[in-house]
């Protein structure tokens, strides 16, 4: 199995991500410059946090166009799985491969903090290996992670249970106060209808070492690559 | 040949910075204030071998893939001689 990270003019977690898959899932993992095209070597690949493109216009519609979101478009509707963090996150949602918009936080700040969000569906490529229900200490770093959309597709978030993860309090409760950019139903985390592509605004990738205060990301990576050695 | 393009949040979406930027506004010591929306406003030079109809047409598809989230925003074109 082989891991890829996309890298756009102002990716800053790329480097993370690269690390953790290589130290801690202990798989290759190479660097995509966001020019090239050719994803056919790879099995997965993570959209890092960072801000591609200054965030100008809106933080991610410029690296939709870059030329490799139409091969992430065509690697995505062949099944294979896509990871956007954060900034990859806001990606996905203007490429149009995640429902919704990401806009401003409710409080307008900049949040960059270590807070808790709760698995709502452990059926995904990215949660196998979690617990629903299990809370997770993970950092978020966003100034627009407030997530929105339209009641029809909130409904359908629900109904077909692709609300991945969702803000909650350390004993796992989702409430108002543990909601920290007025993300609708506190959403933190989103799959598509194929569950093959996950938009998270939380970083697990910077959550993959006790040193740095939490290791409860290492488990999506980890379900990952679980996930693509059971189907290789 | 220019273009206009105005892009706003659609009614019912939070705009929190229209909201602070309200708030600073009235801290002048405006007390008419019902509601400030914070948009975004493009101008756009076009060549002149376009004609009006195909200039307004590119601009739009411009503002709808491009200039404006239809998600989250609605977008006004004008063209101007």
């Amino acid at each position: 199995m082989k891991f890829g990270v996309i890298v756009f003019p102002g990716s800053n977690c790329d480097h993370d991500a690269y690390h953790v898959i290589s130290k801690h899932v202990g798989q290759p993992v190479d660097f995509i410059w966001h020019r090239d095209t050719d994803l056919s070597a790879y099995d997965a690949v993570i959209i890092p946090g960072g801000f591609s493109y200054g965030d100008y216009l809106r933080a991610g519609a410029l690296a939709r166009f870059s030329p490799v979101m139409n091969s992430v478009k065509k690697f995505a509707e062949s099944g294979r799985f896509v990871l956007g963090i954060c900034n990859g996150f806001q990606i996905l949602c203007e490429a149009g491969l995640l429902p919704g918009a990401l806009i401003r936080n409710r409080e307008l700040h900049f949040i960059c903090e270590h807070l808790f969000v709760r698995v709502e569906a452990s059926d995904t490529p990215f949660t196998d290996e979690l617990q629903r229900g299990a809370v997770l200490h993970l950092p978020i770093a966003h100034a627009e992670g407030n997530y929105v959309c339209d009641d029809l597709t909130v409904n359908e978030l629900k109904r077909a249970d692709r609300i991945v993860f969702r803000y909650c309090d350390k004993d796992g409760n989702i409430t108002e106060a543990a909601n920290p950019n007025g993300s609708l139903d506190n959403i933190a985390g989103i799959c598509n209808r194929e569950r093959n592509v996950l938009g998270m605004m939380p970083h697990p990738e910077r959550a993959c070492e006790d040193l740095l205060g939490s290791s409860d990301g290492r488990n999506v990576f980890r379900s990952l690559a679980a996930r693509l050695a059971a189907v290789a | 040949m220019k273009a206009k393009v105005y892009v706003n949040l659609k009614p019912g979406v939070l705009d929190p910075q229209g909201k602070a930027i309200q708030h600073s506004v009235e801290l002048l010591g405006f007390t008419c204030i019902a509601d400030i929306r914070q948009g975004k406003y493009f101008e756009i030079k076009l060549d002149s071998s376009a004609g009006e109809d195909e200039a307004r047409e590119s601009v739009a598809r411009m503002a709808r893939e491009v200039l404006s989230n239809p998600i989250i925003e609605d977008y006004r074109v004008e063209i101007e001689e």
